[in-house]
């Protein structure tokens, strides 16, 4: 197909053209259009930033670079904070989901042909429920007097309750919980396309069960691994609902800095500036992820 | 191996028991009719009478399912476009740089994109003056930006998949492009498209960081007001509202599944009787 | 070595008239992807109601030759001319030419007559016409019965028969078949390789079959083209190809030989003698070679035409002594591997005309083997 649409090269970039300009439209432009804003200065007016371009005299066009939002960002500790706490929380929560998606895909690869069916439904069910409303589900569990609470006090566990919501305990449960299926898709689809006569090999070659697993099926799903763990992970350096709803007022995220600097302090070079900086640290992981998953289409395509 | 089934089974337990879990316990206490929703106080439907009487969620819930459909229609057709192009047009120029646009939305931050398109449609209306102010329009175009990637990805692995010598039969058989395309492709994919199609409208029915922001001050979206009401505290309608939303999601699903479940018996059996078919062909080809 | 069923019949060589026209002329072609030569500067002629089979290892540019035919890849270089007329650059859905594929690629979605109808409507012919031609071609290859079902219904062998039919409904001047029977069993696959001469004959159409299986090449065609690297190495009937075997590799690729190294001694135009350090005789050949005298030239010697004998032969030339190492029966032949005294390991067929011998050749026996003056082909290269 690939070669025969050359043969039509009218139809081809038609097909082409139209995806790309909206996505370079709406996508890529906007980001040049954010970088724009984090060199401006913040005003009082609608929208609330000074343009870059200046009419100095008649003929003369001055571009006036401010790099006062940026040097904002490394003075103030708070910025720092965000972005390291993030990139930490987003670790960690990445960790958890892998050590619980893992097992879990796992033994899903490995079921019966027609349970798997299910449990591949059951595992992406949530996936089509509002995350939202998932989120909001957690606040009913975790309160003072939430599900969690009374039932430990029920059986006796503890006396009175345990502060679990506005801690980093429920930024985490509610990060495996809404990121969890994004690190299963991969690892099953890695886990079920592998060859199990390997496993039979490894063992006809004398590898016990558990050596096997480490040398056989760990290295070979570890693209499915970088792929889960990525999908995990870049998503949830810039969350913004999880730690705003569960975490404590005062957790330092990023998103919520942002979101902050945006909508209350109507700072937006600033939020420019902060997008930016998280971008940059995000465009390598992107590139990855879009490098590995070309290179499993090129897999599948070959067989 | 069979030692180590306990531990799988454990696994699976215990992980769905967390995935399901906060949802049937959302279920439960929308039917609670204690205000406080965490203390049971006996059966009752009434917060979905209040629902029912919540102009604001109503009309929340109608902007929301309109923008989520218009989204997931034009999302299914420029995905189809960009995934037709990364797996059939082989390499081309810029191809990296697009293949790169169509899986960064996937995992960009919301706060980031939402921020970026605001600031596009800003800087857009004071050029060109349109869009005119926020609303309808622009959560559209954002959510189509979002949910495309996510139509790609679907299209262009269903089609990698799929056996390309089937449209070059279709080609080799008089068939221009375009209709090797509608006859053949569109088809053959239907399933994935209408699976692209349900995870776009759910996620656009579920955004909300990136339609607060592009989201003009009249425009409210269905998670936008969950959102300034979950802020304030549990409340039990939208308890009320999510298990109405995960019954209607359930039910698509489950159709779904079981519609696909019974297609693969169907096409075991098949293989089936294609064997016997075979031993029978060998048969009467040794007489004729 | 299955025999061509063509060759009992009238006899059928365009190729050997200088007046006939070729129906597909490839000229020159060549086709590079990025550095790599997939086919390189291959010419043949084909023509009219031809079987032609394209011979080959994995990965020698069959499949691009037949693809490039049917409009799938443009050549880098070189011209396709069908029936005179130049195809070049013709896309494939306007090519007089249909392609049987590897997979068969039968549309999935769509009744087996629905596949087959498929080709004829992308003409716009009348229903009833359509549907008559569907209707004969399914009872042609015996699917009438599944007219209504669906491919994934149906046994692979079906499948193939839905692919072939789906493809010859549309009447092309030329049928390309990949690997059409690769995916069969053995005896399904017999059989039908004497359907599809069968069919071929019936139509009268002119086909192009790739295959790597040189039995079913020599079974199906009426010329044979072996490829190696994207080249052509040798064009001609199976008898040809077997008989008269252009180079080593030829001789080597198509059925089994024993070939032995050696230099010119003697080269007249009606006869060559060689010297081999395989043999303790010369070998003697009863036709000229065109080589420089000295030249190192082999000499290919088929296993059946091979004798073997406890006694030493009377001919000066075209003998060895050795002994079995060896036995293989194979039920109609043994296979006797004998060590030759210079170490040469050389192979004889032996058909096993009565059940009983008692007197027969056993391990470890001193034995000659010899062979007629006819029967060696000297290759150059
Ligand atoms: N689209 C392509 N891009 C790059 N290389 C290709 C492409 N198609 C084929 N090739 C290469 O060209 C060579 C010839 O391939 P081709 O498919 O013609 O082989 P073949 O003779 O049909 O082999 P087989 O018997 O295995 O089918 C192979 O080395 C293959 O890797
Ligand atoms: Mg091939």
């Amino acid at each position: 197909m690939r070669r025969f649409k050359r043969l039509l090269p009218r139809g081809r970039t038609l097909v082409t053209t139209v995806p790309y300009l909206w996505l370079l439209l709406f996508f890529l432009v906007p980001f040049v259009i954010v970088l724009k804003i984090s060199f401006s200065q913040s005003a009082i007016a609608m929208p609330p930033y000074e343009p870059l371009l200046h009419w100095a005299s008649e003929k003369m066009l001055q571009v006036q670079l401010n790099l006062g939002n940026f040097a904002f960002l490394v003075e103030d500790n708070l910025y720092w904070k965000s972005y390291l706490n993030s990139i930490f929380v987003a670790g960690v929560s990445t960790l958890l989901c892998l050590l619980i998606g893992y097992p879990m895909a796992y033994a899903m690869a490995r079921s019966n042909p027609s349970t798997r069916n299910i449990l591949l439904l059951l595992a992406v069910l949530p996936f089509f429920t509002s995350f939202l409303l998932r989120v909001y589900a957690w606040i009913g569990l975790l309160k003072n007097n939430g599900l969690v609470n009374n039932a430990l006090m029920a059986m006796g566990v503890i006396d009175e309750p345990i502060q679990m919501l506005q801690t980093d305990f429920a930024v985490y449960i509610g990060m495996v919980y809404s990121y969890l299926p994004f690190m299963l898709l991969p690892l099953y689809s890695n886990l079920e396309k592998m060859d199990l006569t390997l496993l039979e090999a490894a063992a006809d070659l004398g590898c016990k069960p558990w050596q096997a697993f480490v040398k056989v099926t760990l290295p070979l799903s570890l693209p499915g691994v970088i792929a889960g763990c990525l999908l995990v992970f870049i998503p949830a350096v810039g969350e913004f609902v999880i730690p705003s709803l569960l975490g404590d007022p005062g957790m330092l995220m990023i998103g919520k800095v942002l979101w902050t600097e945006f909508f209350n302090n109507r700072d937006w070079p600033v939020a420019s500036a902060v997008a930016i900086a998280l971008l940059l640290f995000l465009v390598l992981p992107i590139m990855y992820l879009d490098r590995a998953q070309n290179a499993a289409n090129e897999e599948g395509e070959r067989t | 191996m069979q030692g180590r089934s306990w531990f799988r089974t454990l696994s699976l337990i215990v992980g769905f028991a967390f995935l399901y879990i906060p949802i049937a316990s959302l279920i439960v206490y929308s039917f609670n009719a204690s205000k406080l929703v965490t203390v049971w106080g006996g059966f009752s439907t009434k917060w979905y009478g209040a629902l029912l009487q919540n102009d604001q969620i109503l009309g929340a819930a109608w902007l929301s399912l309109r923008v989520a459909a218009i989204s997931a229609t034009v999302a299914v057709v420029l995905g189809t476009l960009a995934g037709m192009v990364l797996a059939r047009f082989g390499p081309f120029k810029g191809r990296t740089l697009f293949s790169g646009l169509t899986t960064a939305p996937l995992v960009m931050p919301e706060v980031i994109t939402g921020l970026s398109l605001l600031l596009l449609f800003v800087t857009m209306e004071q050029l060109i003056g349109w869009p005119a102010g926020r609303g309808m329009t622009t959560i559209i175009i954002a959510h189509v930006t979002l949910t495309m990637a996510y139509v790609t990805v679907i299209v262009q692995s269903r089609l990698t998949q799929m056996d390309e010598s089937l449209e070059e039969a279709a080609m080799d058989l008089g068939a221009r492009p375009w209709k090797v395309f509608f006859l053949i492709t569109l088809p053959i994919i239907f399933p994935a498209l209408l699976s692209g199609w349900l995870l776009a409208f759910t996620l656009s029915l579920d955004d909300l960081v990136i339609t607060s922001f592009v989201a003009g001050p009249g425009s409210s979206t269905l998670p936008m007001v969950i959102f300034s009401k979950v802020r304030l505290g549990v409340s039990p309608d939208i308890n009320a509202l999510a298990t109405i939303l995960v019954t209607i999601v359930a039910i698509g699903v489950s159709i779904a599944g079981v519609a696909m479940s019974r297609q693969q018996k169907a096409r075991e059996r098949d293989a089936q009787m294609a064997l016997a078919a075979n031993q029978q062909m060998i048969e009467s080809l040794k007489k004729g | 070595m299955a025999t061509s069923p063509r060759a009992t019949q009238q006899k059928f060589e365009p190729w050997t008239d200088p007046e006939a026209k070729p129906y597909v002329r490839i000229e020159k072609i060549t086709k590079k992807f990025g550095d790599f030569v997939a086919v390189d500067d291959v010419s043949l002629d084909i023509y009219k109601k031809e079987i032609f089979c394209l011979l080959g290892a994995s990965g020698c540019g069959k499949t691009t030759l037949l693809r490039m035919l049917a409009g799938f890849e443009r050549p880098t270089s070189g011209r396709i001319y069908i029936d005179g007329v130049d195809m070049t650059t013709i896309p494939p859905y306007e090519r007089p030419v249909n392609m049987m594929f590897q997979s068969y690629a039968v549309f999935p979605h769509m009744t087996v007559e629905q596949n087959v109808a498929f080709g004829l409507k992308q003409e716009g012919l009348a229903r009833a016409e359509i549907t008559r031609r569907v209707g004969d071609m399914l009872d042609l290859v015996k699917l009438g019965q599944f007219a209504k079902r669906k491919p994934h219904q149906l046994s692979g062998g079906q499948r193939q028969r839905v692919a072939l039919a789906r493809a010859l409904v549309k009447k092309p001047k030329l049928l390309l078949l990949d690997e059409p029977l690769a995916a069969l069993d053995k005896k399904l696959r017999e059989h039908t390789q004497f359907e599809l001469i069968n069919i071929q004959e019936t139509l009268g159409v002119t086909f192009i079959v790739v295959t790597h299986d040189q039995e079913e090449a020599m079974t199906l065609s009426t010329r044979v083209g072996l490829m190696n690297h994207g080249e052509i190495v040798q064009v001609g009937t199976p008898s040809e190809m077997y008989e008269y075997p252009n180079s080593r590799f030829v001789a080597e690729f198509i059925g089994q030989v024993n070939m032995f190294e050696g230099k010119l001694i003697e080269d007249e135009p009606s006869y060559v003698r060689i010297g081999s350090a395989d043999l303790d005789a010369p070998i003697y050949v009863d036709h000229g070679v065109s080589s420089a005298p000295g030249a190192t030239v082999w000499a290919a010697v088929r296993p059946e035409k091979i004798q073997i004998s406890r006694e030493k032969p009377d001919d000066a030339d075209n003998w060895g002594a050795g002994t079995v190492r060896d036995i293989a029966y194979m039920g109609d032949v043994s296979i006797y591997l004998i060590k030759l005294d210079s170490g040469k390991i050389v192979r004889v067929t032996q058909p096993n005309i009565f059940r009983h011998a008692d007197d027969r050749i056993t391990w470890d026996e001193r034995v000659y083997v010899h062979w007629h003056a006819t029967s060696p082909v000297v290759v150059t290269k």
